[in-house]
């Protein structure tokens, strides 16, 4: 068997078998039992040259629509933003693809710094004190801070508002079963968190309440006024945020979160089918020891150089086995790296300019549905999602925009019974005043 | 600052400058303090850097070349497979067809990708011997209790709830025992006997009405496989539990043994180890998860299934543990698995397995003179020495790996498992050339009779390095997590 990733030559396999003493490669599958060996051949396809394989997989992604070809007004939680190009020219390299997690500090100090720039970025525009290298994506960071609230409350009661993403609410019911922990969920009032029923709801047993800001329908949450309601039961207040819109929304750390969690994708990370993405998770000081996953610390060595190094490690699955809070063991490293790179080269500026273009883009489009004859549903200040009333199923309308090459927005009915027929559509800084008219115009021909 | 230091980017920041090309605005930029709620739009600019495209690219260079990637040399970490991360994955993974569709459009517009995820499934349980299989997960951990909820679930729906204990084996991995803490279980552990397996007369002694299941690695993190798998399976199964296999050292068996066929009721996989993900620099991983029959009905939703030509994500499925996460797992990885095993096929994948255990054993015997072997018996691809013998001589392991740094290898897995004094766990892998074993070998050696000539050159390593060894301990104590501009 000759294979380019296989460097073992006849006479190699031959010195070593002599140097081992055996005359034959079964040998060492001996120690398996006769009945447990599997002795045909796996029956899969066989292997493909490196340019028939390229030429049938391209064939194969080709049956895809993708947001390059097509134009996107489909966000939900996954956007189509501006990638900087040197992003990809970047993680490219493979001293950081290629590389395992950073146990060894003194030939790892590339990526070690990565992340602690990372871990600062993130706190800066979240407004918070510490940040972790990062989590698998946005739905299980903010499970995660929901275990973490209940173990440091050692309450029970979980309170996530209705307006928070509906597959991360999936994924938190699905972690609760595991402690055995009570999720409730709050209804809305007019697409936001209806305070005066978290009033309700909340009490000496809640351990956290969570909202979404911008929420799923792109709405500001009152997170000054929900603190207050949190705070005053002594809950953790848990913000899931979108950290590209804390480029000009006021940060969840401002208005005394307890901890904020999101995923990074709007910065670099391609749709990619919905993962890998790249979840954040960042918390106040006192927090910091119960942080789950891994966190990069400054240090010095003999000679007073500056280094980094995992820290804290007391906190992880490793030492603590089954004490352990969290069972995560890697994060998201090469994601977290190409965020980094996007954060950079939008800079203090970019960031800024990019989360405005996002409002004032949503908002155009926003005007000109209505002036168009369409209902807003949840009307009021957005960041770049809004919802738009169809008189059609939205998944029949989106086929048929499909065929004019735009991907349409996402169909509410699916999560929420009363919003059948309702739309939430995303705007980006990457769509064009031109591409936002024609969405209005196919949608309004559609609906004639 | 020390004048060796590596600027932080934050350091190299100037106001003024940039490194971004924001697209056209095309429409009124309206004010923002109309479009936001009173006190909601941001006074203080986040501290983000100031820089130039080149600043940047300059940065990031600079970083690299002090990281030790698979390309940059021999990465033998133990239970890690470290294998080479083809290229032509990168390019697949990249087409706009795979990295630019989004998760929630129609599925009749990604028919492309589910393909691709189904005939992955249908790869991996041939490869397993298993019934199904779940791309949901987004790495080993995850999967392991996303296995552990179906398990839960499965006695449950049995009636059966006072299965709460799980049985690990002490040479485990810490993800085993925090896992079954994080999906509701208590932790048992069984201890190894002197030949490094599972001890059965122990496994008899702690298994009982409220095992839930029993988590193994076979073969096991000391390279070894667990002879008396069969039996272990019926014992637990006669108790009424199930049994899990940790597929982190999967790498051994491709071919040989399927988890399937030894007995094993969910087994979850590390495409990013065997399957050659890559590691990112800690991930992102993928860890997708096989089950037998009677788990199917509480696998993750949603699943992935055929209807005629047409390929569904089928949500209507009552008994379901529910989502482990938003989407569909980590698709981008499971593109890298997928082109990878249709690279190998079946000839490819034996081979695999092959040379890697020819490999470790190779290395094994040649180092077995100048380390302490606690198991003295073929090992599978990896396998473990013990640095006692060094230790009588005031060099630990630790500083083995060190010295190991300056000729440019990475060290192995070290002090790991915990059941071996001064453990030191070498996986070669399949992919190096014998020349690349040999030279890590000589360097072994050297360092062996450096402990014994010069001990001061090894306790002292690395000496080579761009820092030294670093301050941990302050580190912890006073922990400095972020960048402060006067620190």
């Amino acid at each position: 068997m000759k294979h380019r990733y296989l460097p073992m030559t006849e006479q190699d396999q031959k010195a070593m078998l002599e140097a081992i003493g055996i005359s034959s490669v079964d040998e060492l599958f001996g120690d398996i039992p006769e009945q447990v060996r599997f002795k045909g051949e796996l029956n899969i396809k066989p292997a493909k040259s490196e340019s028939s394989l390229m030429k049938e997989l391209y064939k194969l992604s080709k049956r895809n629509a993708d947001l390059k070809e097509n134009i996107s007004f489909l966000g939900a939680g996954v956007y189509d933003h501006y990638t900087p190009v040197i992003v990809d020219h970047v993680i490219s390299r493979s001293e950081f693809y290629t590389a395992y997690t950073p146990y060894q500090p003194e030939i790892s100090q590339g990526e070690l710094q990565a992340i602690f720039e990372f871990q600062t970025m993130i706190c800066e525009l979240t407004g918070m004190d510490v940040a972790n290298s990062s989590m698998y994506d946005g739905g299980t960071a903010l499970a995660e801070a929901a275990m973490l609230a209940c173990g440091h409350t050692k309450r029970k009661n979980i309170i996530v508002s209705s307006a928070v993403h509906p597959e991360y609410r999936d994924v938190l019911k699905t972690y609760a079963k595991g402690q055995n922990l009570n999720v409730i969920e709050v209804p809305l009032n007019d697409g936001i968190t209806d305070l005066a029923q978290l009033k309700e709801l909340t009490g000496e047993d809640t351990a956290a309440v969570i909202v979404q800001y911008p929420n799923f329908f792109g709405r500001i949450e009152p997170l000054k006024e929900l603190e207050e309601v949190i705070h005053d039961h002594k809950a953790m207040f848990v913000v899931s945020s979108n950290p590209l819109s804390l480029g000009v929304l006021t940060p969840p750390g401002k208005f005394g979160a307890d901890i904020v969690v999101g995923d990074a994708q709007p910065f670099g990370i391609p749709s990619g089918f919905g993962g890998p993405h790249c979840g954040y998770f960042a918390v106040t000081s006192k927090l910091m020891r119960k942080v789950p996953g891994r966190l990069v610390g400054q240090t010095t060595d003999d000679q007073g150089r500056r280094g980094f190094v995992l820290t804290l490690q007391a906190r992880e699955q490793h030492i603590r086995r089954d004490k352990a809070t969290s069972n995560i063991c890697s994060n998201q490293a090469l994601n977290a790296l190409a965020a980094s790179v996007a954060m950079t080269a939008l800079g203090k500026k970019g960031v800024r300019e990019m989360a405005a273009a996002n409002i004032q883009k949503a908002h155009y489009a926003k005007k000109a549905f209505k002036e168009a004859g369409f209902t807003v549903v949840y009307d009021g200040h957005s960041f770049n999602e809004f919802v738009v009333k169809c008189n059609k199923p939205v998944k029949e309308l989106n086929q048929k925009l499909l065929e004019k090459g735009i991907i349409g927005g996402y169909d509410l009915g699916r999560d929420y019974p009363e919003l059948a027929n309702h739309m939430l559509i995303a705007v980006t800084e990457q769509r064009t005043k031109e591409e936002i008219d024609m969405l209005v115009r196919e949608l309004g021909d559609l609906h004639a | 600052m020390h004048n060796q230091d590596q600027k932080l980017i934050f350091e190299c920041s100037t106001p003024g400058r940039i490194g971004y090309s924001l697209p056209e605005m095309d429409v009124p930029a309206l004010d923002l303090n109309g479009l936001l709620p009173e006190g909601y739009l941001r006074e203080e600019e986040p501290g983000l850097p100031e820089v130039s495209e080149l600043d940047i690219m300059r940065h990031y260079t600079a970083l690299s070349k002090r990281n030790h990637g698979l390309d940059s040399g021999f990465y033998p970490l133990g239970s890690c497979t470290m294998k080479y991360n083809p290229k032509i994955n990168e390019n697949v993974a990249r087409y706009n067809g795979f990295a630019h569709i989004h998760p929630l459009q129609d599925e009749s517009s990604v028919q492309g990708a589910l393909e691709l995820m189904y005939d992955l499934q249908q790869h991996l349980k041939e490869i397993t011997g298993m019934d199904e299989v779940t791309l949901q997960p987004a790495a080993g951990a995850h999967g392991e209790w996303t296995g552990l909820m179906l398990i839960r679930a499965y006695h449950e729906a049995n009636g059966d709830t006072k299965r709460t204990k799980v049985i690990v084996p002490d040479s485990a991995h810490g993800t085993n025992p925090a896992s079954a803490t994080v999906a509701g279980f208590e932790t048992i552990t069984v201890k190894s006997n002197e030949k490094g397996l599972v001890d059965l007369e122990d496994l008899r002694r702690v298994v009982g009405e409220d095992t839930a299941a029993l988590m193994l690695t076979n073969p096991n993190t000391l390279g070894l496989f667990e002879e008396h798998i069969l039996e272990i399976a019926d014992i637990i199964h006669e108790a009424g539990g199930k049994v899990y296999y940790d597929g982190a050292n999967l790498n051994a068996v491709l071919s040989k043994a399927r988890p399937g066929d030894m007995g094993f009721d969910v087994v979850h996989l590390n495409l990013h180890k065997t399957f050659t993900g890559p590691h990112g620099g800690g991930g992102p991983g993928s860890g997708p998860v096989g089950v037998k029959s009677d788990l199917i009905p509480f696998l993750p939703k949603p699943v992935l299934v055929k209807r005629g030509e047409e390929f569904v994500l089928d949500y209507d499925r009552p008994q379901s543990i529910g989502r482990v996460k938003p989407f569909y797992g980590n698709f981008g990885i499971n593109v890298r698995a997928y082109t990878y095993i249709r690279s190998m096929g079946p000839d490819g994948l034996k081979a695999v397995t092959e040379n890697a255990v020819l490999n470790a054993n190779y290395m094994m015997r040649r180092l077995a003179e100048y380390y302490d072997l606690p198991f003295d018996q073929h090992c599978k691809h990896e396998f473990v020495l013990s640095g006692r013998r060094q230790k009588k001589l005031g060099v630990r392991t630790l500083d083995i790996a060190k010295r190991l740094l300056d000729f440019g290898f990475h060290p192995p897995t070290i002090y790991f498992p915990l059941n071996v004094e001064e453990c030191i766990m070498i996986e070669p892998t399949e992919t190096e050339s014998k020349e690349t074993l040999d030279s890590f070998i000589e360097t072994m050696i050297q360092i062996a009779k450096e402990a014994e000539e010069n001990p001061e050159i090894v306790q002292e390593a690395p000496h080579t390095t761009v820092v030294g060894r670093l301050d941990e301990t302050t580190a912890a104590r006073k922990p400095i997590l972020k960048y402060q501009k006067d620190s």
